[in-house]
């Protein structure tokens, strides 16, 4: 099996703000691998990175053998795409779905866009009806199939998903979920994936690291997750945090 | 147990260009000295019965209840000016996101020494010690250096707990905390629900918690409300979750991943229109 994402000793600075300290993960293809901390341990900064969305200041990172620069070329992002977090920012507001979808496949040169956007919304469980729709008429969970869609549309071997849940609510959470699992099945997708919820994370990812201020405090699986076989402090308050509140 | 709050058929009614929307469709409830969660998602009217009882329901939105009365007080017939002498001083109300519901231009310490200004007669000195004593109170290390920070120079969890301490200066009888927590971290959310918790054991108040996280809600609270479309669609003990009778409050329970439980795919709620008949 081939690495389909290595970040090797990866830095990020921000004028003098260190967010990344030298972060190394290797991701197989056709893994779904985890990222989990709290605000501010890089856990974002690291997809970011990866998307070419914040500067590395050294480091390398490698996708499907392929060594990248500074800048992303097209070729890249046919490959790697990414969900963000919050439907309502990520969405162009004066942009009906179809133009949205449209974007991307304009950009790549694609020319049967019409099926493409088509089968992208079938994919996602949205119906043609929502094709003329702006963002403001939809609600959470469309939206955030749009933006599923919307990466989608490239066929890319590589999602990167950042809390592409937490701004839903929970029944609507687990259909997204559901839908994300079914969607790497079908088409062999590697997923990155972002959550500060440890549940999700075992639910969906089979490898997972733990970050902290912007260093990786340990990798797991989600074996060890469930049978709490964790060496860290910092890995364990999470396990207790995750279980709810207690008493003292 | 003598009854803080009673509620009885409140309705939130909001006029749009396309008809009448009843956020709120008719909630009865009371409310002892007790910790009481209201559950539901986004568009449940959760929200809006917490405003409707605080008094901070939009002007061109109208409020009506066979009854809404706290400690015998008709809150519907109170004057403008009674209600603003509860709100505060025997009601409080914690809000979600610290970012955005304390004052940015105000240092923490003026504005919980504000809020304590507004309804008791102290004098500025006594007052400032009032509220560092506060800051203490909600764990607060250095109450004397954050007094002077601006909201935009704590954490979200110092401000919450900063947004704790104004709340609980005047001494409420009544607080109700919508979502305090979910704007923070995990690990932080435990501190800051356990602050939360003592505090209001230690001085008996009654506390409605709103949430859409019914698990965290049923472990803080004693008794939770499930709301759906505006409507309360179960009451029960927070001990006897597991014992829900309503297709919703299960389905809700149910599609949560958790750690260790092997559920490919899971769950997900099939709606029915009859719940919101």
């Amino acid at each position: 099996m081939t690495a389909a994402l290595s970040v090797d000793r990866l830095e990020v600075v921000f004028d003098r703000f260190r967010a990344l300290k030298g972060v190394s993960l290797e991701v197989q293809s056709g893994e779904s691998f985890g990222l989990v901390g709290e605000s501010g341990s890089g856990k974002s900064t690291l997809l970011r990175a990866i998307a070419g969305l914040a500067p590395a200041a050294s480091g390398s990172i490698t996708v499907n053998g392929k060594k990248l620069g500074a800048r992303r070329d097209k070729a890249f992002y046919r490959e790697v795409q990414m969900v963000f977090q919050d439907p309502y920012g990520s969405l162009h507001p004066r942009q009906t779905v179809d133009r949205l979808l449209q974007e991307p496949l304009a950009i790549h040169g694609f020319g049967d866009g019409e099926k493409r956007i088509q089968r992208a919304l079938d994919e996602v469980g949205l119906g043609t009806g929502f094709r003329f729709r702006y963002s403001h008429q939809l609600s959470g969970g469309q939206r955030q199939r749009v933006a599923i869609a919307r990466a989608l549309i490239l066929e890319p071997s590589i999602l990167l998903l950042d809390e592409p849940t937490s701004a839903l609510d929970a029944s609507v959470q687990a259909e997204v979920l559901n839908l994300l699992e079914e969607i790497r099945r079908r088409r062999k997708l590697t997923f990155l994936m972002v959550s500060h919820d440890l549940a999700i994370i075992t639910h969906m990812c089979q490898r997972l690291m733990v970050m902290q201020n912007g260093e990786a405090v340990e990798h797991l699986t989600a074996g060890d997750l469930i049978e709490r076989r964790v060496s860290k402090d910092y890995t364990r308050n999470l396990l207790r945090a995750s279980e709810g509140f207690v008493r003292a | 147990m003598s009854t803080l709050l009673e509620v009885d058929d409140l309705r939130v009614t909001f006029p749009t260009r396309t008809g009448r929307i009843e956020a709120v469709r008719g909630v009865s409830f009371s409310l002892g000295r007790e910790r009481l969660g209201i559950v539901g998602e986004s568009g449940s009217g959760k929200s809006q019965t917490g405003r409707a009882i605080m008094g901070l329901t939009p002007p061109q939105a109208e409020v009506t209840a066979r009854k809404l009365a706290f400690d015998g007080i008709d809150l519907l017939a109170a004057s403008p000016r009674d209600r603003r002498a509860l709100r505060g001083k025997r009601i409080a109300m914690i809000l979600q996101d610290p970012k955005y519901s304390l004052d940015p231009v105000m240092s923490i310490g003026r504005q919980i020494v504000e809020t304590l200004r507004t309804h008791e007669k102290v004098g500025q000195a006594e007052a400032r010690d009032r509220a560092l004593a506060m800051l203490e109170a909600v764990q607060i290390r250095d109450p004397a250096r954050v007094f002077d920070l601006h909201p935009h120079e704590v954490s979200g969890g110092m401000g919450q707990r900063a947004m704790i301490a104004m709340m609980l200066i005047a001494g409420p009888e009544m607080m109700i905390a919508d979502e305090p927590t979910s704007a923070l971290d995990v690990t932080v959310q435990l501190d800051v629900l356990g602050i939360l918790d003592r505090l209001v054991s230690e001085r008996g108040m009654g506390l409605i918690f709103i949430s859409h996280d019914l698990r965290l809600v049923s472990s803080f609270c004693d008794r939770v409300i499930v709301m759906y479309a505006g409507k309360v669609v179960e009451q029960l003990k927070a001990s006897e979750l597991g014992r829900a009778q309503h297709p919703y409050t299960r389905g809700l329970l149910n599609c949560m991943p958790k750690i260790g439980a092997d559920r490919h795919p899971l769950p997900v709620l099939d709606r029915k229109p009859e719940w919101a008949a």
